[in-house]
């Protein structure tokens, strides 16, 4: 993003460009064919897409290389936290709720779980 | 499809007292309406009427400066405020009287919605209102700047807000308003169970103050960070100045919360969808979670800015810098930082289970700490200071012994399982309205007072200020004292009704008498405002400096210039123009080099956006369906014949400035 | 002037970081009610991971020729300005035509927003991003008119720049969309 002197050139699109390329089809095949599972998996192209947050916001976006005082920066790291904490701080507060609003079946497996009960 | 969706005659049709204030309106309005136009022709005042709406639209409606608006915000707030108390004495003269065979004044229906419309306009146009009005009139002047950083923007947010309040009394005459409470919980606001249109008014009307809200957090958050004069860095703002740009930082990151939650239930109701739905995949209690998430920060905005006039209020009339100032910084940064992780605290009893109560329990009661952190510099700025006990100092020490008994009810809330037993009991009810009225009201009313003359060059009788304190204080305690003793006796929150035998109506009583003491210490300041106009001659504020303040804005002539400032000169520390008092042996200094600046011209356009997102909610409203499209394609035209327009500026010459800063100087 | 420029251009950033929060709310949702498909068919069943793959390569791609005519607005090319953002508004349509060939063929065979919980934040989620997409677009051509009209004024070259950060932007909450929506809906 434009401030005064800081616009980018081809080389940076260029290798924004290839990098985001990249990012995208190691994380397609990684889906599509398998290469991992579970939460392996999910680690794996949620790290992907963050790398591709980060290679945009520098290589598109121009992030962090503005003059002081980088605004820019602190008001999108500030975002980062709220978000961090609206979104794990909601999946948390909803898996706890959910527990409590589970069926009679789900209740059980719940405590045979949690209380280490083995079958 | 019908030309005019679901809506028909049986819109205007109401009953009880609903019915009778509706039906007056009706009657009432066209009967002025006709006596207006008669009465003109007959006096042959045509001209001076033309005249006047002339003068209005010109000065006022179509201006883009923030001391304007400001005032246009104030006395919308104001209006709204009487409407807000007028349903809180529904409220009060119900629950005194509804006991065992009586049913009290209203219906039970009608009760519901008294106490939906009092929470949403008290919160979402009074206090917001309030809040826009006085960061307008003030922001600019105390960073030394002539405006804000986006002025077009900040008309276009005045007139969504004006929106929003046509919408909700807009509810009143033709429909329903929500009979769901100030949040309008699903699945009681869904479709289902909420067939009218009350909860899509309640949706749009906020919806679109809403937008107006964050683009204001926006333009001030710019404002603050991009137009300070020279030579003011962060640590040299004046406090009020860090808690508006600690409360933007809040509105520009919590209230996408609120709209993302409130088209999601609009969503649910107008195509059929299923977030928050009882059936159907729906959770309702993400809603709660999502609301609350947007509705503690929200608290925390209303307040900031409150606690930073109590901070420019305290130093200018103790005649002493503010203690701690640093202290105070980091105060309001771990405010701002904490208010985002407690929003649980508003639904422990929701079930989320021991350890996600105690986390959400203890962050609640360390947000206390940096609060009590203020409140003793406030009272170690007082010490050793020639403290002056003007009206807004009044409202300042209710401040203090009102929300402190709040806060105290706060912390014994956030331990989960005392809350258990308290939560939507008239206990919460007790505190909330402690932290509000004590806070954000008495915070705001001093403010008002303390700025009063900058903005209208004179000032405010003071005798008439202190019967207004007086009454309002004792009347908050009258009407909320009792209702912490009802809350722990048991007695749940909006209750229309109650058996005689809980012996709870004499401290309802109570708590009525509380309420006219209330509306007598508004009846004060209507009658202060009227009186100090009267007088206004008499009590002028000629030097600009009528405190002996500290910061930039008392440096301006009363009333402030349009464009505030002649000259923009850097400043080197804090309390600015104290400092240049000290030194200096007269107020200003001698000759000035002036140049010329930009201005913006007046705009329309801000208003016709607001009004076509006014038509846009209606139709949605009503399921005038040909209406929506074109009325949304009229907002995003407006939108860009505006942005598109590169002639809206206009330049004021040096030797203007030069003209205009001496006829001020007589 | 230039200093209308860096106001006006870290306005438009904060805005930018509120949108982010907005996107974040309708995530979070969507990740609670992933699983509430109430009988009907979950994200496994419903997404084509080549289809969506197509559509990621398109908007990168759209978002990297947006770049390219920044790069000819600062050198002061308008007619290259003029070509990169058509290729970028072609793209942008393409990637556009392809969500609606999506969302119909999903509501068509029963699966519309009306069905679950599941699918109501689904095409929320990925239908206010086309929203965005769209307003993206219509602004692109009025600055294309622009541009053609009076060359590359300053005024016409900030507001390039803000509508350059604006596709940027929406094409890193697709990078998230793809990620969470799509990839672990077919990893589940």
């Amino acid at each position: 993003m434009k401030t005064q002197d800081t616009h980018g050139s081809l080389f940076t699109y260029i290798t924004g460009f290839i990098l985001s390329v990249g990012l995208t089809l190691v994380a397609y095949f990684a889906v599509a064919d398998q290469w991992l599972s579970g939460t392996g998996l999910i680690t794996f192209i949620v790290s992907l897409a963050v790398v591709q947050l980060i290679v945009q916001l520098f290589f598109f976006l121009h992030l962090g290389s503005e003059s002081k005082p980088r605004w820019n920066l602190t008001i999108f790291l500030f975002m980062l936290l709220v978000v961090v904490i609206i979104v794990f701080g909601s999946i948390w507060v909803m898996n706890h709720l959910n527990y409590n609003m589970a069926t009679p079946s789900d209740t059980d497996a719940h405590i045979i779980q949690d209380e280490g009960f083995k079958k | 499809m019908k030309i005019l969706g679901n809506l028909t005659f049986d819109a205007l049709k109401h009953d009880g007292i609903t019915g009778l204030t509706v039906n007056a309106m009706l009657i009432g309005a066209p009967i002025a309406f006709i006596l207006l136009v008669a009465g003109l022709t007959y006096f042959k005042r045509w001209p001076t009427a033309i005249g006047f709406v002339k003068w209005l639209w010109k000065n006022w409606l179509t201006s883009l400066d923030p001391k304007k608006i400001g005032v246009m915000y104030l006395v919308t707030a104001f209006a709204m405020l009487l409407r807000g108390v007028a349903d809180a004495a529904m409220m009060r003269a119900q629950q005194a009287t509804s006991v065992g065979s009586s049913h009290g004044i209203v219906s039970s229906d009608t009760f519901q919605q008294v106490f939906t419309a009092h929470g949403t306009i008290m919160i979402f146009f009074v206090a917001m209102g309030l809040m826009f009005g006085i960061i307008n009139l003030v922001l600019p002047l105390q960073i030394g700047a002539r405006d804000v950083a986006f002025p077009f923007m900040n008309s276009a947010s005045f007139w969504l807000y004006v929106a929003g309040t046509v919408l909700i009394n807009l509810s009143l005459v033709v429909g329903q308003l929500a009979a769901t409470g100030w949040l309008a919980y699903p699945p009681l606001s869904e479709l289902a169970y909420s067939p009218g249109v009350g909860v899509d008014y309640w949706i749009w009307s906020l919806q679109i103050a809403g937008i107006g809200s964050m683009l204001s957090g926006i333009n001030f958050l710019v404002t603050i960070l991009k137009m300070r004069r020279p030579g003011m860095t962060l640590m040299k703002m004046p406090m009020f100045t860090w808690s508006v740009l600690n409360a933007m930082v809040l509105v520009a990151f919590a209230f996408p919360i609120l709209t993302a939650t409130l088209a999601m239930l609009a969503l649910d109701r107008t195509l059929g969808m299923h977030f928050f739905t009882a059936g159907a995949g729906g959770n309702a209690m993400m809603y709660v979670n999502l609301i609350w998430a947007w509705g503690h920060p929200e608290v925390y905005i209303l307040v900031l800015p409150a606690f930073g006039i109590f901070s420019e209020v305290v130093a200018t009339y103790s005649h002493k810098r503010l203690f701690g100032y640093t202290s105070m910084v980091w105060a309001l940064g771990a405010i701002t930082f904490l208010s985002f992780i407690v929003w649980l605290h508003h639904f422990f009893t929701m079930g989320a289970g021991a350890d996600v109560n105690t986390f959400f329990g203890i962050m609640t009661a360390v947000i206390a700490v940096p609060t009590g952190v203020k409140v003793f510099n406030w009272l170690f700025t007082m010490y050793r200071g020639r403290v002056v006990f003007a009206t807004p100092m009044l409202w300042f020490l209710g401040f203090v012994v009102t929300f402190t008994i709040g806060g105290m009810t706060g912390v014994l809330m956030s331990v989960p399982a005392i809350d258990f037993q308290v939560h939507n009991t008239l206990f919460l009810v007790a505190h909330f309205h402690n932290m509000i009225i004590g806070g954000v009201v008495f915070g705001y009313f001093a403010g008002i007072t303390y700025w009063w003359p900058k903005i209208f060059g004179f000032k405010l009788n003071e005798r008439l200020g202190r019967y207004a304190f007086w009454c309002w204080f004792t009347g908050f305690l009258l009407a909320f004292i009792p209702l912490y003793i009802l809350g722990l006796m048991g007695a749940a929150r909006r209750l229309d009704h109650y058996d005689a035998s809980m012996g709870w109506q004499w401290l309802f009583i109570v708590s009525g008498v509380g309420v006219l003491f209330i509306s007598a210490g508004i009846g004060f300041q209507i009658l202060q405002l009227a009186y100090s106009v009267w007088k206004r001659k008499e009590n002028r504020d000629t030097t600009g400096d009528p405190w002996n303040g500290r910061t930039l804005e008392w440096s301006v002539p009363s009333p402030a210039p349009y464009y505030n400032f002649a000259v923009l000169s850097p400043v080197t520390e804090r309390d600015p123009f104290w400092e240049a008092k000290q030194k200096a042996g007269s107020d200003r200094p001698a000759k000035q080099k002036y140049e010329d600046f930009e201005m913006p011209k007046n705009s329309p356009m801000g208003m016709f956006i607001a009004a076509f997102a006014f038509i846009f909610g209606f139709a949605v409203i009503w399921h005038i369906w040909w209406l929506v499209p074109l009325a949304l394609l009229a907002v995003i035209t407006t939108i860009a014949i505006r942005t598109l327009d590169d002639h809206s500026e206009y330049t004021v010459t040096a030797a203007e400035v030069e003209e205009l800063e001496a006829s001020h100087a007589q | 002037m230039h200093n209308n420029d860096s106001k006006t251009v870290f306005g438009f950033w904060v805005y930018l970081m509120t949108d982010c929060v907005l996107f974040a709310s309708l995530f979070v949702t969507y990740a609670v009610l992933h699983g509430n498909t109430f009988g009907g068919p979950g994200a496994a069943e419903l997404f084509s991971l080549p289809f969506v793959l197509g559509e990621t390569l398109i908007l990168l791609t759209s978002s990297f020729t947006a770049g390219l005519a920044m790069l000819a607005a600062h050198a002061g090319r308008p007619r290259q300005v003029l070509a990169w953002f058509a290729v970028t508004f072609l793209l942008g349509v393409a990637f556009l035509t392809m969500e609606v060939t999506e969302f119909s063929k999903l509501a068509h065979e029963g699966n519309s927003w009306q069905r679950s919980g599941f699918l109501s934040a689904f095409f929320t989620l990925v239908g206010t991003h086309g929203l965005h997409i769209t307003s993206g677009l219509i602004w692109m051509g009025i600055m294309m008119t622009k541009v053609v009209r009076g060359g590359l004024a300053p005024n016409t070259l900030r507001r390039l720049t803000l509508l350059s950060m604006f596709w940027h932007f929406l094409d890193i909450i697709w990078i998230f969309i793809f990620t969470i929506v799509y990839l672990m809906g077919a990893a589940s």
